[in-house]
């Protein structure tokens, strides 16, 4: 299975997340909204500009930037 | 009587709190501010069908109980100082493994608490059911399905939650194992903590060292002025447990923390207390709706179309109710014109307190109409997306999506108040972000600038007058968001906040929802402001009326009277002789102006005024723009002794300064852009002192914005000299 950053993923496109590479207030901001290793992601769409982006995840929808979406890494099923 | 027990309301945001919140406690509301923040306090009254009182403490909705914002250091000094009877965790029931994460943390902490599945109903529409009693057999608490909105459920839930403040049992802190190298870890620091007494009376150990590892700053900053030695001590545990962490699994203690309490909740939920009907992907009508609402084309216009709706909504409705308040202010003083007699007396009255108390009471229309229409975006979802779609654009800036609401209201739209929109700012949860918009949707024309902005376009570039207008709106937005930026750079640098936040699923807002926010917001700003603008109001009156005129001058001008009175007494015309006592008065009124404080400052800012080319006149009128924009024109007026000037028909000003060799175009472009730029109303000024909890700031955007404008003021004067277009 291959695995992408989530900046890199189409609209539409689902995996599961394998691995949140950052620490400090950002990285538990990330984790306190559901944004864990192991958990099912979906990308529901983006903004007119291309960013921020907005996922599907736990059965809610949420929405990061794409400088905070780097640092998550999703494999594509 | 025994002393009514607390219940303290917690949960995610958009998990259905507030609307909890009103339905147990209607009217009984009392909303005040935690001391220091300005996040607000809500506290209500919820009496048992057994007759038993509570106090209903509504904390502000947090994702986890670790300090990311204020909002979560509040909640958490709350329960941990105040110590709760019992603590409701409302759940959003459709969403529940995450609402969970927050509920584990409160086991954690230890706190007495019962958890209420809120939307058990749309849970149930979305192919989700839950078994509650398993979930509570699971956790050790009691678990209620409810329905805030319609109050379904809520007798059940404070009776379980009367029934568990009742017993009175000691905080039982759950601990979950966060795998081998961490326990290690929080064993050693606890043994420490314990031996040391570090905090002990506040904190139980293992949460403490919980904390530390999580790398969360305030109760680090706590421990280091409680005891730096122990403090050392434990950080350097939690260095070494990360160095190792790091090397073997690439990863960090925070995120093993995290990791282990989700693995916590899906081995809870995996018991057979979730089940889904459908895929759990499956489109919900919400995301039909954001399919059209967010679009990458359509979504953009709608958003445009629905902010120029809550302008209109805010500033047309607004009107009448404004022009109501317009009308009693002008009887009162009317009334208070005839009763009294002449002298300083009735002056301040008039031109001090009720001029004031109209400041304060004729922004409540706005504001209320403002809140109402923001309430209704803010309860129904649409604010997030507006967030969402707007962010890339505001980012480049400093600033946060959120933001684009604060400028439109402000006057982003021509005509708007900076009043209602640095209250709209409200909306925005990151600090430096809100700071940075606090701090410069004063630049935005509002309505109170566009009379001085008309007359001088229209006296000076009369045929280009609606281009010029539309230029202007276009150079606020430019001027606001670079001073966004600057500010940002410097006095406001710091990484943006992360912008992760939810779009919560479209709601239909309830009515009384809408109303006790509309309310609570508006009483707020009636309370804040209104004491300091009667007081700022009196003070600008008595610097623009003393000192008075001396007694030779004063006596000057009653002689004249007098000569005027007597010869007019041979002929009949009664016109003729009201024209020239009127003449008389203005005259009068130009001279006491000059000579009274404000006249003096302003012939004193003549020494560097003239870098932008204004004279005393001017300075006068902008001294009293720091009252109210609209001022500058009728301050004008009666600096160049005309009388009284009405600022929406000032043909004979228009014509005089026309006519006045001081001005030209560019001096008034130079005007036109210090008053667009300069101090904002003492109104504003009190506003962003309130908002940002320090006069500071207050002080910070007088001082900032005059240095701005006059830097701007200065270029556009001496430039068009320089280029030989002041004629």
């Amino acid at each position: 299975m291959p695995t992408v950053p989530l900046r890199k993923m189409q609209k539409d496109q689902s995996g599961t997340i394998t691995a949140v590479k950052v620490g400090g207030e950002l990285g538990r901001r990330i984790r306190d909204m559901g944004i864990v290793p192991g958990t099912r992601i979906t990308i529901m769409g983006r903004a007119p500009l291309f960013d921020p982006v907005a996922i599907r995840i736990m059965g809610g929808t949420l929405t990061l930037r794409n400088s905070e979406a780097d640092y998550i890494e999703v494999e594509v099923a | 009587m025994s002393t009514p027990i607390t219940i303290a309301l917690a949960g995610n945001p958009n998990a259905g709190k507030t609307t909890l919140f009103n339905t147990l406690t209607g009217a009984r509301q009392h909303v005040g501010n935690y001391p220091g923040v300005t996040v607000e306090k809500k506290a209500g009254a919820y009496t048992f069908a057994s007759g038993e009182e509570a106090t209903i403490i509504d904390l502000p909705g947090t994702y986890s109980l670790t300090a990311y914002s204020v909002e979560e250091v509040v909640a958490r000094d709350y329960l941990v100082q105040e110590k709760p009877d019992v603590v409701v965790n409302i759940t959003d029931a459709s969403n529940l493994e995450r609402n969970l994460y927050l509920s584990t943390q409160f086991l954690e902490l230890g706190v007495p608490m019962i958890i209420a599945l809120n939307m058990i109903d749309v849970a149930q529409d979305r192919g989700i059911s839950l078994d509650a009693q398993r979930l509570s057999a699971l956790l050790k608490v009691p678990v209620v399905p409810i329905i805030a909105r319609s109050g379904k459920g809520t007798a059940e839930l404070m009776a379980a939650a009367l029934e568990l403040a009742q017993k009175n049992a000691p905080w039982d802190p759950l601990y979950i194992s966060y795998g081998e190298d961490v326990d290690l870890a929080l064993q050693t620091m606890a043994q420490r903590i314990t031996t040391a007494g570090f905090m002990t009376d506040s904190y139980a150990p293992r949460w403490l060292a919980l904390k530390y590892l999580e790398g969360d700053s305030q109760i680090r900053e706590k421990g280091r002025r409680a005891d730096p030695v122990v403090d050392g001590e434990l950080q350097e545990i939690v260095t070494k447990v990360g160095e190792h962490l790091l090397k073997t699994m690439e990863t960090y203690p925070e995120a093993i923390i995290a990791d282990h309490r989700y693995g916590y909740i899906k081995s809870v939920l995996r018991q057979e207390v979730i089940t889904h009907k459908f895929d759990i992907d499956r489109l919900h009508a919400s995301d039909r709706i954001d399919k059209v609402l967010t679009n990458r084309f359509m979504g953009p216009l709608i958003m445009l179309a629905v902010l120029l709706g809550l302008y209109k909504f805010t500033f047309t409705y607004s009107q009448l109710p404004v022009a109501w308040f317009a009308v009693f202010f002008d009887w009162l003083s009317g009334n208070l014109n005839t009763l009294l007699p002449d002298g300083h007396l009735k002056s301040m009255l008039i031109s001090g307190v009720i001029h004031g108390m109209g400041g304060v009471l004729g922004f409540v229309p706005l504001i209320m109409f403002m809140f109402f229409g923001i309430a209704i975006l803010e309860d129904s979802g649409y604010l997030a997306r507006v967030a969402f779609m707007m962010d890339r654009v505001f980012r480049i800036f400093g600033l946060h999506g959120s933001s684009v609401m604060a400028y439109i209201v402000s006057g982003g739209i021509a005509g708007g108040c900076a009043v209602p929109g640095v209250m709209a700012a409200r909306t925005l949860r990151s600090p430096r972000e809100r700071l940075a918009t606090l701090l410069t949707v004063s630049f935005m024309n509002c309505g109170a600038k566009l009379p001085v902005l008309a007359l001088l376009t229209a006296t000076f570039f009369s045929r280009s007058q609606a281009q010029l207008m539309f230029l202007l709106t276009l150079l606020a937005w430019l001027v606001a968001l670079t001073a966004a930026k600057i500010l940002r750079l410097t006095v406001l640098r710091g990484e943006s906040t992360p912008f992760v936040m939810e779009l919560p699923p479209y709601r239909f807002p309830t009515f009384r929802g809408l109303l006790i926010h509309t309310w609570e917001r508006t009483w707020q700003y009636i309370k804040k402001a209104g004491t300091t603008i009667l007081t700022i109001s009196i003070l600008i009156w008595a610097m623009m009326t003393f000192p008075g005129l001396p007694q030779s001058e004063e006596e000057n001008f009653a002689r004249q009277r007098q000569e005027v009175a007597a010869s007019s007494a041979q002929t009949t015309d009664d016109q003729q002789l009201k024209e020239q006592l009127a003449a008389i008065d203005t005259a009068q009124a130009g001279s006491t102006l000059r000579h009274s404080l404000a006249g003096r400052i302003g012939t004193a800012m003549e020494t560097v005024s003239w870098l932008p080319g204004f004279d005393w006149r001017t300075n006068i009128a902008l001294v009293g723009g720091f009252a109210a924009k609209e001022v500058i024109v009728t301050t004008l007026g009666t600096a160049y002794s005309l009388g009284e000037t009405d600022p929406e028909s000032n043909a004979t000003l228009s014509e005089t300064l026309a006519k006045d060799p001081h001005w030209n175009p560019v001096v008034a472009l130079a005007l036109i852009v210090f008053v667009m730029f300069y101090a904002p109303c003492f109104v504003t000024v009190v506003c962003i002192s309130k908002e940002s909890g320090s006069w500071k700031w207050g002080l910070f955007s007088i001082c900032f914005n005059t240095a701005f404008a006059f830097l701007l003021a200065t270029l556009v004067y001496q430039g068009g000299r320089l280029l030989g277009l002041a004629g």
